[in-house]
Parts: structure tokens; sequence; C-alpha cells
């Protein structure tokens, strides 16, 4: 393992919103965390009692699957209560605003809120009016901090290290979170990033993060070491950003013939839920030796917990 | 009313070329007697008591040309006596007030009630627009003609812009036929939908749906186009982008309209909302720093007549919310002077010229005696200590509505004492 253990035992910032806001040993002491869970959670018991008598509030505005059930499993395996609420169907709906539902919960005394929201910047209005850590599990299209970090570590597990790779990001990269935590931590770690997306997906002055552009998928995965696949979500083709999901995937669909110009040892990511045949080939999706989608969801537990552990401190 | 003498100030008032030291007279109907150098010491009667105001400055009242009064329907925002009050802090007098109201100033029966809403509460001038479509809907033309003869000074749906194109000839044919002003918001909804921000690394670092700079832009050369076409009196109401400056400067030289720009696109810029800051969730949307400086340029250039605060007072429900939950707008018509001081500070902008796009200016398209000095007239104007420095506080805001977008500002320049027909409305 090439993760650096700092010395640093205190994590810089209160709440975790966002991968910008993090210092690179701020990432380098939750990724030591998180790699030491891996081995808890392939164990037979996987109970610890680190966040005993601490209670976890998981706030999802956004219909979740694996992003609430991780961070359900990580808060339980350290010994906390959970609870998780869905405000999909309930008060919010009602016209409360996300500040009174935040003081509502803060008067609960919770030790940690998890949430996820449609709008950029909502864990940034909501963590000036609560008392406890707030971690980001996802706001608008701004950031989905642990979700790089997961990512971080998988590449980490499978190729040593982050550092000097090149890395692409492929799809729908204006509209996404994942992607632009991923932008900000792969550059802290040293990767080289490379983005592909036709033009209506690609947000404006995106390459003043320090990224490469690309239009042509072949060109943007080449001799990379890693392909990272975005989710391209059904409503896109109603709004004209893209004429059809089969010119879509002829151009942007991860392919054989398009991942020959990667390296031959490269590595295929997708954060979930894959839409199969769309944006990418479905036997690239199930083949264990390149794709590592499944990991990216085991590690996925472990990171959540080391956010929980170190944010509750 | 006893005659009042003001002596030693420095005088400006663009509109009759006047820039300097010397007093101003009011007689007893509250009307300018005399201004200028010949006001001194050594020609008014002996045993009269005058004010000496050292050096400060006297403008002609300043004449806002957008400005969102709560009333009627919004009053827990801002109502006429808190607009007044506002205003005269910075020493506005008379102010354009938007249609953008519940209900809508949309026909003749609710502009009585304004008026005399207005003449009741208000204690500067109020010049209602009426909105350019019923219910500001963008479909059916409103009473041109009918609501003029009321006292509607023009017509603008404010916050909306005019998408129909031919409804958009349609009115400016019969603007020109009544000699109606005609103020268009430019943006371009379909290019502009869901937008919170410029479209550009602020909306990518952020998360926001982005603004183009051409939105606004395709509607100004559209209604140029047209204006060519259906000569009438046209202004728009305020531009964010270079490109439009562009567009202007080449347009005027064959066409005649005029231009506005808010303070807040004049002074900041798109990183100035940091942290999602709502405060400056406005529209049009702050830009980049290149825009801000192609604006300044615009009014140096004259291709920008006018400043206006865009006064739109909001209370604290609709901008604690997320940015995308967030209502535009800042409250800024206490501000507008002295922040508009400060591109006079820092060597951006003559001070006439901004005196000018502050006072004459917006009374000449609006077709007003006022924003002058001229003897005779009413005596609305204010005293200013240029370089008086001061901090905005939330706190000391006499808007009813906190929603400023420069919190914390340190400003130079601020208004002393504000008079309207002669009588002192404001002291500091």
């Amino acid at each position: 393992m090439a993760i650096k253990s700092d010395k640093a035992v205190r994590i810089s910032q209160k709440h975790l919103l966002g991968i910008q806001d993090l210092s690179i040993s701020d990432v380098n002491y939750i990724l030591s965390e998180a790699n030491q869970f891996i081995k808890l959670n392939r164990s037979k018991n996987k109970k610890l009692d680190t966040l005993r008598g601490k209670t976890q509030i998981n706030l999802f505005f956004e219909p979740s699957t694996r992003t609430q059930s991780s961070f359900e499993l990580a808060g339980k395996r350290l010994g906390a209560d959970v609870m998780s609420m869905n405000i999909v169907n309930s008060a919010i709906k009602k016209g409360e605003t996300l500040i009174d539902t935040a003081m509502t919960l803060n008067a609960m005394h919770p030790d940690l809120i998890v949430i996820r929201h449609p709008d950029s910047g909502a864990c940034n209005l909501l963590s000036q009016k609560v008392n406890c850590a707030l971690i980001n599990a996802g706001d608008g299209r701004r950031e989905h901090p642990t979700q790089a970090l997961l990512d971080a570590l998988t590449i980490i597990e499978k190729k040593g290290k982050v550092q000097g790779l090149r890395i692409a990001i492929c799809g729908d990269i204006l509209h996404s979170r994942v992607a632009r935590s991923n932008i900000y931590l792969l550059n802290m770690l040293g990767a080289e990033v490379n983005l592909v997306a036709p033009t209506n997906l690609m947000p404006k002055d995106v390459e003043r993060f320090g990224v490469n552009k690309f239009y042509d998928m072949k060109k943007g995965l080449k001799d990379c070491d890693i392909v990272m696949m975005l989710r391209l979500q059904n409503e896109r083709m109603n709004s004209s950003f893209l004429s059809s999901n089969r010119e879509y995937y002829e151009y942007y669909g991860l392919t054989p013939d398009k991942l020959n110009s990667a390296k031959n040892d490269a590595l295929i990511m997708h954060p979930g839920p894959m839409n199969r045949g769309i944006e990418i080939d479905t036997n690239l999706a199930d083949d264990i030796n390149k794709s590592v989608i499944r990991e990216q969801v085991e590690l996925g537990v472990a990171v959540r917990m080391a956010c929980l552990k170190i944010f509750c401190e | 009313m006893k005659k009042k003498y003001f002596l030693n100030a420095n005088i400006l008032d663009p509109h009759n070329s006047l820039d300097e030291f010397g007093g101003l007279i009011i007689n007893e109907l509250g009307k300018i007697e005399a201004v200028g150098k010949k006001v001194n010491k050594n020609n008014i009667p002996s045993r009269e008591k005058y004010i000496d105001l050292k050096e400060k400055h006297i403008f002609p009242g300043l004449v806002d040309m957008r400005v969102f009064v709560g009333e009627p329907g919004y009053e827990y925002k801002e109502n006429f006596r808190t607009l007044s009050n506002a205003a005269l802090s910075g020493g506005v007098t008379s102010v354009v007030t938007m249609p953008n109201t519940n209900p809508i100033i949309d026909n003749v029966s609710i502009v009585d009630f304004l008026k005399r809403r207005g003449r009741d509460k208000s204690k500067i001038n109020i010049f209602p627009t009426a909105s350019l479509t019923k219910n500001l809907e963008g479909t059916n033309m409103t009473e041109f003609g009918l609501l003029q003869k009321k006292g509607i000074i023009g017509f603008t749906d404010g916050l909306k812009t005019i998408q129909n194109t031919r409804l958009m000839s349609r009115i400016m044919n019969s603007a020109q036929d009544l000699d109606s002003l005609i103020i268009q918001h430019a943006e371009d909804y379909e290019l502009s939908k869901d937008g919170m921000v410029n479209d550009g690394i602020i909306s990518t670092k952020l998360g926001l749906q982005g603004i183009p700079d051409v939105a606004e832009k395709i509607i100004i050369e559209r209604d140029l186009a047209l204006l060519e076409e259906y000569r009438c009196r046209y202004h728009i109401s305020q531009i964010s982008s270079a490109k439009s400056v562009l567009t202007i400067k080449e347009k005027k030289q064959s066409l005649k309209f005029s231009c506005g720009v808010s303070i807040n696109n004049l002074s900041l810029n798109e990183n100035d909302i940091g942290d999602f800051r709502t405060f400056l969730k406005l529209s049009p949307p702050l830009r980049t720093e290149e825009d801000r400086l192609a604006l300044v340029d615009g009014l140096n250039e004259k291709a920008i007549n006018v400043i206006v605060s865009d006064h739109k007072p909001e209370d604290e429900e609709q901008k604690r919310l997320t940015f995308a939950g967030a209502a535009t707008g800042s409250s800024g018509i206490e501000t507008l002077l002295s922040l508009s001081l400060e591109l006079f500070h820092n060597g951006s902008i003559k001070l006439n010229t901004i005196i000018e796009a502050l006072t004459s200016n917006p009374a000449k398209i609006l077709k007003i005696n006022k924003g002058n000095l001229n003897i005779g007239n009413d005596a609305d104007f204010c005293i200013v200590d240029i370089n008086k420095p001061w901090i905005v506080k939330k706190e000391n805001l006499l808007s009813k509505s906190k929603n400023t977008s420069i919190e914390n500002k340190k400003l130079q320049g601020k208004v002393t004492n504000t008079f309207v027909n002669g009588e002192e409305l404001y002291k500091i």
C-alpha cells in the first residue's frame, strides 16, 4: 500500500462538504483510516464499538440506494445508532425549509448528519446551522466527496498509487458531482486527468481546473491507466443535450474497440448505477479482469466508515 | 417656508454643465432661486443665516430608474414609506417603480391606487411604470395610451422579457404612435432556463446552471433590429456583459436608444458570490471581471447612459434557502451613490459622468424635469461628503429588507442631507 499515513491525526475541517476544502494530509488521513477498515469488512466479525452511543442521521432528499445503504452500513459497523430519513416524501414537501428541518434535527443532538440534496450548496447552507459534523453525500452537481475518496482508494488498491497515472473521466461531466469531486481529488493526488464528453455535456471553462478536454473518446483514452465512466441520465435525451442513446453509445459508449486506445492493463470504473448498452458495453462492465466496479462498492463502505469516524471525533 | 442659503459647496449639475464652487438659494416656495459661484457670502443679505457646507458637494437629487417596491401585495418586503426613507438616505429623490407587484400594474384602475398611495405615504417623487403585457404574460399589450394619461411614465415587464418577436414589433409600433417609453429587461428564456449565475468557471465550480452572456445579447440584437423598422423610445433596462456593450456601441452609431446598468454589475463580479451567497443571486447575473470592466468602459464611452440601483427588497425567507431556491435581487437604493463613488475614487469613471448617469440622463430618457438644479425648479438635491468613510451594515439599513449585496463593504462618500421641494427630509 502506498498510502502515506501522515502524522496529522486531526482533520482540518469540521464538516466534509467537498474535496475542495480538504488538504492533502486530510485526504491521506482519511484514506489510511479507510484502508484499515477494508480487512475488517472482509472478516467474519465486522462490528466495532468506535461510535457506540453516537447518533448518525442520514438525510436524503434524493432517492439513493447504494450511497444511502453504504452510509447506513458504515455507521452500524462502527456501532453508531443510525437513522435514515427519506425526505422525498416528508415535511419538507409540505413547505418546511431546509434550515427548519436542520434546526429540528439539530435539536435531537445528533453527532453526525449525512446529507444528500438535489441543490448544489445545500450542505454548505446546512453546515452554518447545525452543531454536529455534516457529511455531504452529494449536493446537486457540485460535489460527492466520499465517492471520489472511494474511487481513489480503489485505484490505490489496484495500482498501488494515483501519482503519475493517466485517468479518463467520460460522459455527462456537466451534471456530475462525481466528476467534479474526482477532478479535484485526482489532481491533488498527482494524476493526469482527461475529460471526455460531447461539448453539450462539458462544463464551461473546466480546463481551468487543470484537466485536458477531449471530444473524441479514442484520443481521450489514449494510454490511460483508468477509464472512469459516468452515468448518463435519461432526461438528457429529452432536453436536446444529445440526439439519441444509440448515437451516444456509438461515440461515447465504452466498447472494447475504444478501450484499446487505453493501456492494456487499464481498469474500468463506474459510480453506478450503470446503463448497460448506453455508456458501457455490458460484457466490459462484467469483465473481472478489467472492471473494478464491484470493488468500488466494497471499498465505499470502508471509506465511509473512515469519514464517519474521523469527522465524529 | 423660510428661504435657505447654502454656501461654500462644490456644485455639480451635469444638466446645466455646472461644476463650480459656490452656493444655492431655496426660496419660500421650495424652488431653486439661485445656484452657482455667484451665490457667495458677499451677495446674500447679511442678516440672513446661511449654512456653510465646508466644501461638501451638492448634486441634484438622484433619479433611480429601476426600483421594486412591495406595494401593493408585498408590503412586508417594502412599502412606500420605508422605500422613501431608504431612498432619501442615499440621496435619491425620484424613483421609477417596477410593475411586478400583486396585483400587477397593468390597468388603469390600479394606477389610481398606486398614485394615491405614492402621494400619501411617500416623501419622494414616484414615477410608476406599467407592464408591457397584461398580467406580465407576454401575450397581450396593456393600454399604453390610457395608462400614460393616468401618469404612467413608461412600460416594462420588469423582471420579465418579451420573448415573442411579433408582439415586440407591435409594442414598438404602438409606442411610436403614442410616444411611449419601452423598457426591456433583456434575457432569452430558452438560453437562460434554470440559470442562476454566469456561465463560466463559477457555474462549473459551484455546480449551478449557468446563464450565458449571449442570452442577453440575442434579445438586444433582436430588439435593435426591430427598432430600425419601428422607431420608438426604447431603453434597455440593465446590461451585464462585454458582448452587450460592444453591440450597443455599434448600434448607437445609427440608432437612437438608451441603456442602463445596475450598480451591482458595475461594481461586483461573479467571484463575489463566494460560497453560495444568495444575496448576490441577481438578474442579470454578476459576470466576469472582464465584463465588469467593459461595463465601466461602456459608461465612459456613453454607450451606457444610466446607472440604476436595481433595488429589489427580499425578506429573509426568500434568501435563507439554497441558491437554487432563493429569490434574485438585492436591496441597493441606499448604497447606489456611495457605491458609484467608489468608481470615481478608484479612477475608473469621472465624477461628472457618474452624476450624469444618476441624474440628468435618466430624467432626459423619462422626459421629466428632475435630476437638475434649474432655477425655478423644485429644490430636490442632496449634500454629499464624497470622502466620508463608512461601512455598510445590515442593521443600519433603512429599507424594510436587508438583502444588501455589499454587507460589510467599506465605502467612501456619504449623503449627509437630502432635500425634496426645498424641505430637508434626511439628515445624517
